[in-house]
C-alpha cells in the first residue's frame, strides 16, 4: 500500500456486544476445526456411518409397536416359509430373514437402534459428569482431595467392570435404567485421569495466575478458565465412551442382563444364541444385530480418534 | 534407596485398594433386600433343618450388627479364603475349591492369548508409530480400529459359525470330546482344537488394544527432544528407534497392558460363554444365571483381586526396568 493514496473510507465499526464477539469468534474456531476434521479419512467415514444410523434410529419411531409381537406374526407375514419353517432365511417378503418367531429381523434390527444409541448416549452423559467433575476437582484442588479423589479412581480402574457390572446387575435386578447407571456408573475412572491431567496442565497457566489475583474464586476459575480448556478433551473422550458403553451393554443383555421388555442389538444375539441359532446355521439372525453393534462402535471410535488427533497438540504438531 | 521407598509406597497402595475391595464387596452383597440366609441357601434352603439354619445363621453372624461384628467376622474369614458354600452351581462345595479348579483352564486360555495378542499388537504398534501414515500402519489402523470395535462375543460367535458351523474344521465348544476315550498325545490335539477357537476370539479381540496403546505411546515418545538430539547426533534411525525410543514408550504400555487385564477377564466371561469353554468365566455366568450369591461373591473377589496383583506386578516391573525410579 502506497502511503500517498487517498485513505480508504473505514465504514464506522458497528458496535458489538460482548456475546456479538464470543459467537463470532466460536464461528472462526469451529470453520477451523471442521477444516481440519474433513481432512481425516477415518472421521468422515465415522461420520457418514454415524448420520446413517442416527437416521435408523429416528426411523424407527415409525415402526408400529405392536408389530412386534409374537401375536403379530401370520402366515403371509413370513411366507414363503411356514411356522414349521422357522426362523425363515432372507427373501424378497423379510430381507433380512426372520427369528424364531417369525419376526422380521429387519424391524427388530432398527428398533433395536433407538435403545442401543440412547443406552449408550445416557451412559456416556453420566461418565462424562462424573469424570469431568472428579478430574477437574482433583487437578485443581490438589493436595488432600486430589489424593483422596485418585485413590477412589484407581480403586475404580482396578475393579474389573464385567464382573462387577454383572454383580451389580444381579442385585439390582433388570431394567434399561439400572443398565444405564450401571455402565455410567462403571466407566469414569479413564474419563477423570485424563480431565486430572489436562486440568493440572491449564492451571499452570499465567492467565489463571492473573485472574486469581485479580480475586477471582475458585469456582469464577474453574467456570471461566478452567472448564472452558478442559472442555474440548472431555468432549472427544465423551465419544470415545459412547463406544465403550455400547460395547458394554451389548456384553451385558448378551450374558442376558438387558431388559427383558426392550428389543436391543444386545438382547437380539442373546435371543439368538440362547435359540441355538449357530447349531442351526441360522447366520441371517445373529448377523444384522451383529454387524450393526461393530459398525456403530467403530463409527464412534474413528470420530473419536479424528478428534482427538485434531485436539492433542502433541500428536497434532509432528 | 529411592527404589525401596517406591516399592513400598506400591505395595502400600495395593494393600489399601485390597481393603477398599474386600468392604466394597462386604458391602455389595448386604444391600440385596431379603434374608441373607435364604439367599445364600436358595435350593439347599428346603434341605436344612433348623438346627442346620441357625448354625449358619452364627457361621455368617447375621444376629450381629453389620458394623462392626458382621464387618470384622467377614474380614476374618475372607483373609483365611473361607469363602462360605456354593449353593446350586456346585452345591455344598467350599466357593475357592469350586474356583481354583476351574482357574488352570482359564489361566491357560487367557494367558497365552494375552501373550499373543501383547506380542503381535506392540510390534505392529512399534512399526505403525515409526512409519505413520505409511501404507503398513493404515492398514494396521484400520485393522485395529475394526478389531477394537467387534465385541468379545460377537467375534466368536462369527468365528464359531464360520469355522465349525460352515467349514467344520473345530469342535463347537466344550474343553475336550465327551467320548473320554482319548489318551496321551490324542487327548492333547482334542483339547488343543477345542481351545483353539476361543483363544483366537481372544487373541484378536485384544490386539487392537495394545497396537493402539503402542502406536500412540511411541508416538508421543517420537516427538521428545532427545530424539531430536539423537538423530542429530547423526545415529542411525533403526538404532534412535530401537535404543532411544521403543525402550522409552514402552514403559507406560506396561502399565496400559495390566490395567487392561480387567477388559481381558471380561471377554473371557463372554467368549468362554459363546464355546462352552468350562473356565471361571462360564462357572461366574453359571452362578449368575443360577443367582447363586455366594459363589458369584467369591468369583468378583477374586477377579478383583486377580486385576490388583496384576498391577501390582506391572508396577514393580516399571521399577526394575524404568532407571529413573530406580535413582529418583
Amino acid at each position: 500500500m502506497k502511503l500517498d493514496e487517498a485513505p480508504v473510507e473505514v465504514e464506522p465499526t458497528e458496535v458489538r456486544t460482548g456475546r456479538q464477539i464470543r459467537w463470532a469468534r466460536r464461528r472462526v474456531a469451529f470453520a477451523r476445526f471442521w477444516a481440519q476434521y474433513r481432512r481425516s479419512p477415518f472421521g468422515m467415514v465415522g461420520l457418514v456411518i454415524l448420520i446413517f444410523f442416527i437416521g435408523v434410529a429416528i426411523s424407527s419411531i415409525f415402526i408400529d409397536p405392536s408389530s412386534l409381537s409374537k401375536t403379530a406374526v401370520t402366515e403371509e407375514s413370513i411366507a414363503p416359509c411356514t411356522f414349521a419353517t422357522l426362523p425363515c432365511p432372507p427373501n424378497a417378503n423379510n430381507p433380512l430373514g426372520t427369528d424364531a418367531d417369525g419376526r422380521s429381523v429387519l424391524t427388530l434390527v432398527i428398533e433395536g437402534s433407538r435403545v442401543s444409541l440412547i443406552v449408550g448416549f445416557t451412559a456416556s452423559v453420566i461418565t462424562m459428569v462424573i469424570g469431568a467433575l472428579v478430574g477437574i476437582l482433583a487437578g485443581y484442588l490438589g493436595r488432600t482431595s486430589d489424593t483422596l479423589l485418585m485413590r477412589t479412581t484407581d480403586f475404580f480402574l482396578v475393579i474389573p467392570w464385567l464382573p462387577l457390572a454383572i454383580v451389580l446387575a444381579a442385585i439390582l435386578g433388570q431394567n434399561i435404567f439400572v443398565l444405564i447407571a450401571i455402565i455410567g456408573f462403571t466407566s469414569w475412572p479413564g474419563t477423570a485421569r485424563l480431565v486430572r491431567a489436562q486440568t493440572l496442565s491449564v492451571k499452570e497457566h499465567s492467565y489463571v495466575e492473573r485472574s486469581r489475583a485479580l480475586g477471582a474464586t475458585n469456582s469464577q476459575v474453574v467456570s471461566r478458565h478452567i472448564l472452558p480448556n478442559v472442555m474440548p478433551v472431555i468432549f472427544a473422550n465423551t465419544i470415545l465412551t459412547v463406544a465403550i458403553a455400547i460395547l458394554a451393554e451389548s456384553a451385558l443383555s448378551f450374558l442376558g442382563l438387558g431388559d427383558p421388555r426392550r428389543v436391543t442389538w444386545g438382547t437380539m444375539i442373546d435371543a439368538a444364541f440362547d435359540a441355538g441359532a449357530i447349531s442351526i446355521g441360522a447366520w441371517w439372525w445373529l448377523l444384522a444385530p451383529s454387524l450393526s453393534i461393530v459398525l456403530v462402535v467403530l463409527a464412534f471410535t474413528l470420530c473419536g480418534y479424528a478428534l482427538d488427533e485434531i485436539i492433542n497438540p502433541r500428536i497434532r504438531e509432528r | 534407596m529411592g527404589t525401596q521407598r517406591y516399592l513400598v509406597g506400591k505395595i502400600g497402595q495395593a494393600l489399601i485398594t485390597l481393603l477398599f475391595i474386600l468392604t466394597f464387596n462386604f458391602f455389595l452383597f448386604r444391600i440385596l433386600p431379603g434374608d441373607p440366609i435364604r439367599l445364600l441357601t436358595k435350593g439347599a434352603g428346603q434341605r436344612l433343618t433348623p438346627t442346620e439354619q441357625q448354625q449358619l445363621r452364627e457361621e455368617l453372624g447375621v444376629d450381629r450388627s453389620v458394623f462392626p461384628g458382621q464387618y470384622l467376622l467377614y474380614m476374618g474369614q475372607t483373609l483365611r479364603l473361607d469363602l462360605g458354600v456354593s449353593s446350586i452351581v456346585a452345591p455344598g462345595e467350599e466357593v475357592t475349591t469350586v474356583f481354583f479348579e476351574k482357574l488352570p483352564k482359564t489361566l491357560f486360555l487367557v494367558g497365552t492369548s494375552t501373550a499373543a495378542s501383547i506380542a503381535i499388537g506392540v510390534i505392529l504398534g512399534i512399526y505403525g508409530g515409526w512409519r505413520r501414515g505409511g501404507a503398513m500402519d493404515m492398514s494396521s489402523m484400520t485393522g485395529s480400529l475394526v478389531l477394537y470395535s467387534i465385541p468379545e462375543f460377537v467375534l466368536g460367535i462369527m468365528l464359531l459359525l464360520l469355522f465349525s458351523g460352515w467349514l467344520g474344521l473345530f469342535p463347537s465348544g466344550g474343553f475336550e470330546s465327551a467320548t473320554g476315550d482319548l489318551t496321551g498325545i490324542d487327548r492333547l490335539f482334542d483339547i488343543l482344537s477345542h481351545a483353539f477357537l476361543p483363544w483366537l476370539t481372544l487373541t484378536l479381540a485384544f490386539i487392537g488394544e495394545f497396537y493402539l496403546v503402542m502406536r500412540s505411546s511411541l508416538l508421543d515418545v517420537l516427538g521428545e527432544e532427545y530424539i531430536s538430539l539423537a538423530r542429530a547426533k547423526g545415529l542411525r534411525e533403526k538404532w534412535v528407534l530401537r535404543k532411544h525410543a521403543v525402550r522409552n514408550a514402552l514403559l507406560p504400555t506396561v502399565t496400559l497392558i495390566a490395567l487392561s487385564f480387567g477388559f481381558v477377564l471380561g471377554g473371557a466371561i463372554t467368549v468362554e460363554l459363546v464355546f462352552s469353554y468350562p473356565g471361571v468365566g462360564l462357572q461366574s455366568f453359571e452362578a449368575l444365571e443360577a443367582r447363586d450369591y455366594a459363589l458369584l461373591q467369591g468369583t468378583f473377589l477374586f477377579f478383583s483381586v486377580g486385576v490388583l496383583v496384576a498391577n501390582l506386578i506391572a508396577d514393580l516391573l516399571y521399577a526394575y526396568i524404568d532407571p529413573r525410579v530406580r535413582t529418583a
